[in-house]
């Protein structure tokens, strides 16, 4: 990892008096992909939340590509080319599909992915384009929300919790399909409380702990004792 | 034929509560702003262009719109940015006190301004021209005029709203803000322009309101009301159901003035709050 595309220092984040995250360092190389893996409450979706720009934070705290990002508003990180596909999907529901997808491209970053692209990738969203984007299935949606955040063309995307809520063989379907998302050129940071299916699918892994950085390695550098004290504080 | 007559001239005044409805019904539905200052703003247009015509000289009315529906959506745009995008939150009070507050700001402005006499746009024959549908029903050219021009401005708001890129970021930022931004969206300028909008439909409807009725700067809450109840009627967030609303409360009154003369405003408030009480979420819901 000799070049970080994505380097984290003593990033704190409140909310209110609450000290969510306590001074997070780490670093994310080019063509990398990490897994933050971390009980409940432990900071994982507050760091990203702070990542994409969604969070205020001290400028100097968020390098991408070597320049300080962490005061910049979400639209300028987005278009900087840093995407999210937030927690719970989060599409516009009174948006259709080709709309929500849309939205997402309208940035204007140029790239590999268009509308033609994400409906080969996902040939179901193209069936459906024109209905609502809420109705349709978890996974499908869940398709819907990656989708919309390849279409802003990111050299760096993150994933929050994208099993959550949907059945495992949908699951297991949507992290068969990342390898291709996540393609050449691409880093990724990968939110999961499915610790194998994050350490399936990562480079390498970082555990949060109470807002703080309490393990971090590659997979299978750890045993599970070990994991499991980072993870749970045991 | 007396009713067929009430019925048909309600109607076509529904169009012009219709109008006074859009705006309020397509900023709540984008931002959830209730504009308490809505009438008085639609007041403010009318006099706006009676400015224009004491400029220009002798000319329609409808001339002015040229200028009014710039310069109202000019004032949107700014009183979205300078004052109300500060107000919205979780909370749905500070906005309705703020609007409240602007609505009484507007309207000692007018009285300053203009005095307390009521004025009116004379459209010349325009105003008393008319033709026999049937025998004992008579269409008002300008009250056709209103209707028509209602559903034309609806027709594009429900093209904007459904089929451009800005009606697709209003209904966006509406939906979730925070994700929005991510998408490139500033949700401060997506709110000015829907204002904005909304303000070029309040000037068309404040000229034409200036057309028909007298007007005076204190007549701005009452088409509030009239605004208001055309909303709630036909579904908060809903265009179309807005203008049947406009529909209902202009039918009720004119076919409560009908009855009794006296019975015209209070026959519209009546069938309001049996439309309140029987479908509390008006009779087309929210599609927006």
């Amino acid at each position: 990892m000799h070049d970080p595309i994505l380097a984290v220092s003593g990033l704190e984040a409140f909310y209110g008096d609450f000290r969510a995250l306590q001074g997070i360092s780490l670093e994310v190389g080019e063509n990398e992909i990490v897994a933050i893996i971390g009980a409940n409450g432990a900071g994982k979706s507050t760091f990203l939340k702070c990542v994409a720009g969604l969070l205020a934070n001290a400028p100097g705290s968020i390098l991408f590509r070597g320049e300080a990002v962490g005061a910049l508003s979400a639209d300028k990180i987005t278009a900087r080319g840093i995407a999210l596909v937030p927690e719970g999907r989060r599409l516009f529901s009174s948006l259709s599909v080709e709309e929500n997808l849309v939205i997402g491209g309208q940035l204007g970053r140029a790239g590999r992915w268009s509308l033609k692209r994400i409906y080969e990738l996902f040939p179901v969203l193209a069936q459906r384009r024109d209905l609502p984007a809420t109705s349709l299935s978890g996974g499908q949606q869940q398709m819907v929300a990656i989708g919309r955040a390849l279409m802003s063309n990111p050299d760096f995307i993150m994933f929050d919790e994208i099993s959550l809520g949907l059945a495992p063989v949908v699951i297991k379907d949507i992290y068969a399909i990342l390898p291709a998302v996540i393609s050449e050129g691409t880093s990724a940071l990968i939110v999961e409380q499915d610790i194998s299916r994050a350490l399936g699918i990562a480079d390498r892994f970082i555990c949060f702990q109470e807002g703080r950085v309490s393990l971090a390695g590659k997979p299978g550098e750890h045993d599970r004792a070990a994991i499991s004290a980072a993870y749970f504080g045991m | 034929m007396e009713w067929i007559n009430a019925i048909v001239q309600g109607v076509l005044l529904g169009g012009l509560y219709a109008m006074f409805a859009t705006g309020l019904s397509l900023i709540f539905g984008v931002m959830r702003l209730v504009n308490i200052a809505h009438g008085d703003l639609i007041v403010l247009a009318a006099y706006l262009g009676l400015v224009v015509l004491e400029v220009t000289g002798p000319l329609n009315p409808l001339a002015t719109l040229a200028l009014v529906v710039p310069v109202m959506a000019l004032i949107g745009y700014v009183l979205q940015r300078g004052i109300f995008n500060f107000t919205l939150g979780k909370d749905i009070l500070p906005p309705l006190l703020v609007s409240f507050g602007l609505s009484i700001i507007l309207q000692n402005s007018l009285l300053e301004i203009f005095t307390a006499d009521s004025r009116r746009l004379t459209a010349g024959a325009l105003e008393v021209a008319s033709f026999p549908m049937v025998e004992g029903v008579d269409i008002g050219v300008l009250p056709l005029m209103m209707f028509l021009t209602a559903m034309g401005v609806i027709a594009l708001l429900q093209f904007v709203f459904y089929r451009t890129a800005m009606g697709r970021a209003f209904r966006a930022t509406s939906d979730d803000p925070e994700v929005a931004r991510m998408m490139g969206l500033n949700n401060r300028h997506v709110f000015a322009l829907a204002m904005a909008l909304s303000m070029a439909v309040v000037a068309v409807a404040g000229i034409f309101l200036a057309m028909r009725t007298n007007f005076d700067p204190a007549s701005g809450p009452a088409r509030l009301i009239f605004g208001f109840e055309a909303v709630i009627i036909g579904g908060l967030g809903n265009l179309w159901g807005t203008l049947a609303g406009g529909v209902v409360v202009g039918v009720a009154q004119t076919v409560g003035a009908q009855i009794n003369p006296g019975w015209q405003q209070l026959a519209g408030h009546v069938v309001f709050l049996i439309v309140l009480a029987v479908r509390p979420r008006g009779l087309f819901p929210r599609i927006l």
